[in-house]
């Protein structure tokens, strides 16, 4: 009502010949831009213009400290394709993200399935899952990390039964399994709760139709669960993938990167370069590689949707 | 269920507890103990003898009452101001057509897909230039309006549009306008998308870790992730008991408020258009 310009009209007939200018359907177009104008101009500051800044520091050789920037083209990809540590830091990507999806989402879809059962206390067990979930991450991590230290609790346990436990964040492969281990029962609980929401509306008919017509229970699990919650599974998978691939505080924390580089995540490589040695242009070079990846793997997750999403319209 | 197929589940349901809650469980009762307790095996599950020694520490080698005040003041205004673009941008693509709406959605999804990490460079530089390095601007600014704010915007979306045509129709019919519609209307409706967005944009605030260590220099300016790994004796070894009460202390208010409200949370994040 305020956005109302129009002068009173004089007299009845006047009135009739002019239309308003502001018409409901010119206010909503004010209203609609006014309404996402903040998020958008945000983006636009803090996500595509740095973008495009990415791409521009990428093509410089940019040393902070000795203060110089150049113009060195490709330079900085040619370096890219021949630097040693990028081949086991794409590696060790791989490893973790591959690893912890897999894990996270068979153990989420797992717990799902036991706690959507007819059973006093599963309340209470949904609860101790997801607790991890708002325990700071940080702490979590170091807590981890102190049971997995040589003489921490894990081999303590594995010596009282009778195992000696390695070194677990000083060997090469034990590291990369403690921090996807950490990360997976921190973040598990997550997908375990959209699980339970999806699994909850699965229609019960169905799951008596199927016992009727003799499906054992795996069968009923791959034939009527699977795809009535695969929207689920598939946003799930989107979600811990990319998250996967911003592992960085538990590597920080934990490894450090290490031993050697076997834990030295893409992301962990790309604060090294940028924040430890100053190599920004070198940098951005990496920080592009990883927006690719993301942007590759998620249009990838997209477009399989079709093949294994069943949509139930 | 027969009753011996009901003893299994709840067999394996307590077998796989024990990763789950024996972390936390474990750093709350050791940061009570004395340090040559804490290294004892088999763990004890409540200390043997409580000394609060480790506690005065975590306040003793850092200003930790500030860092954590820091951390919650931040987290505050991050999650207020997300819940303000993202209610708004979420009804604005939800509820109101308009020419270009598409596209505007469109450019704001790339949020989704370009991670915090690949953008810090020049964002880092954007904030040196600003001279605002150092300060908590960034850490509050480019959540609320850069891209974690996209998936709060999102869910907001979607629960928007789920709302049936005839309530905002009575509302016009009121005489209210599009803000009136959203705010009077729409708004006080989406309570369940408003608590998700909030718990998870309170908890991300909450564990950031790159950009505190990337924009922050001053111990009286870290936040709390930042200030845990701080605990450390002249050798660089870490200073355990310490460094577990101070890592119980940055749990403890959101466990709290968990276990309290745990049926609200949990069912916030699984209610909201995150079942896809």
């Amino acid at each position: 009502m305020t956005l109302m310009l129009d002068k009173p009209a004089r007299s009845a007939d006047r009135a009739a010949e002019r239309a308003p200018y502001w018409t409901t359907r010119r206010r909503d177009e004010l209203a609609g831009w006014l309404f996402v104008a903040p998020q958008l101009a945000g983006i636009i500051a803090f996500v595509i213009v740095p973008l495009g800044l990415v791409v521009w520091y990428s093509l410089h050789e940019w040393n902070v400290l000795a203060g110089t920037f150049d113009f060195v083209g490709l330079g900085n990809f040619d370096q890219l394709t021949s630097d040693p540590k990028l081949g086991p830091a794409l590696r060790a990507t791989a490893v973790f993200s591959a690893g912890l999806v897999a894990l996270n989402l068979t153990l989420a879809l797992f717990l799902a399935v036991l706690l959507n059962q007819k059973l006093r206390g599963t309340v209470v067990f949904r609860t101790l899952f997801f607790s991890p979930v708002v325990v700071t991450l940080v702490a979590w991590t170091i807590v981890w990390g102190f049971l997995l230290q040589d003489n921490g609790g894990i081999n303590g346990f594995l010596d009282s039964i009778g195992v000696d436990g390695p070194n677990w964040l000083r060997g090469n492969t034990t590291a990369m399994i403690s921090v996807i281990v950490v990360q997976l029962f921190k973040g598990v609980g997550l997908n375990m709760v959209l699980f339970l929401a999806a699994l909850q509306g699965v229609p019960a008919d169905l799951y008596e139709a199927a016992k009727i017509d003799g499906a054992s229970a795996w069968a009923r699990f791959r034939r009527v669960t699977v795809p009535l919650i695969s929207p689920t599974i598939l946003l799930t998978s989107i979600l811990t993938v990319v998250g996967s691939l911003q592992v960085f505080a538990q590597i920080a924390v934990l490894t450090q990167g290490g031993p050697g580089t076997s834990t030295t995540v893409l992301v962990y490589y790309l604060y090294q370069q940028a924040f430890q040695f100053h190599h920004f242009g070198y940098g951005a070079t990496i920080s592009l590689l990883l927006f690719v990846i993301v942007l590759a793997l998620t249009i990838l997750q997209w477009r399989m949707r079709r093949r294994w999403v069943f949509h139930e319209d | 269920m027969s009753r011996r197929l009901k003893v299994g589940v709840y067999a394996v349901l307590l077998v796989c507890c024990v990763p789950f809650v024996f972390p936390t469980w474990w750093m709350a009762t050791a940061s009570l103990k004395p340090v040559n307790e804490i290294f004892a095996f088999p763990p004890s599950l409540l200390p043997r003898s409580v000394t609060l020694d480790a506690y005065r520490k975590v306040f003793e080698l850092q200003p930790f009452g500030q860092q954590y005040l820091n951390s919650f003041y931040i987290a505050v205004l991050v999650t207020l101001g997300t819940l303000v673009i993202s209610s708004l941008a979420g009804y604005g693509f939800a509820r109101i057509k308009f020419r270009g709406s598409g596209v505007v959605f469109m450019i704001v999804l790339t949020g989704l897909l370009v991670p915090n990490e690949v953008t810090i460079i020049p964002l880092y530089r954007m904030f040196d230039g600003l001279g605002l390095v150092n300060t908590h601007w960034p850490l509050i600014l480019i959540p609320v309006l850069g891209a974690p704010s996209v998936l709060a915007t999102f869910i907001m979306r979607q629960f928007f549009i789920t709302l049936p045509r005839e309530l905002e129709e009575a509302g016009r019919m009121d005489g209210l306008g599009r803000f009136g519609l959203f705010w009077q209307v729409s708004l006080p409706l989406a309570k369940p998308a408003v608590g998700a967005v909030s718990i998870f944009t309170f908890l991300h605030s909450w564990n950031l870790y790159l950009e505190p260590i990337v924009f922050l220099s001053s111990k009286d300016k870290f936040t709390i992730p930042q200030a845990l790994t701080q605990y450390v004796d002249a050798y660089g070894g870490a200073m355990w008991n310490v460094q577990l009460a101070a890592a119980t202390l940055s749990a403890l208010p959101v466990l709290i408020v968990f276990v309290l409200a745990q049926r609200h949370f949990v069912e916030g994040l699984a209610q909201t258009g995150l079942k896809g």
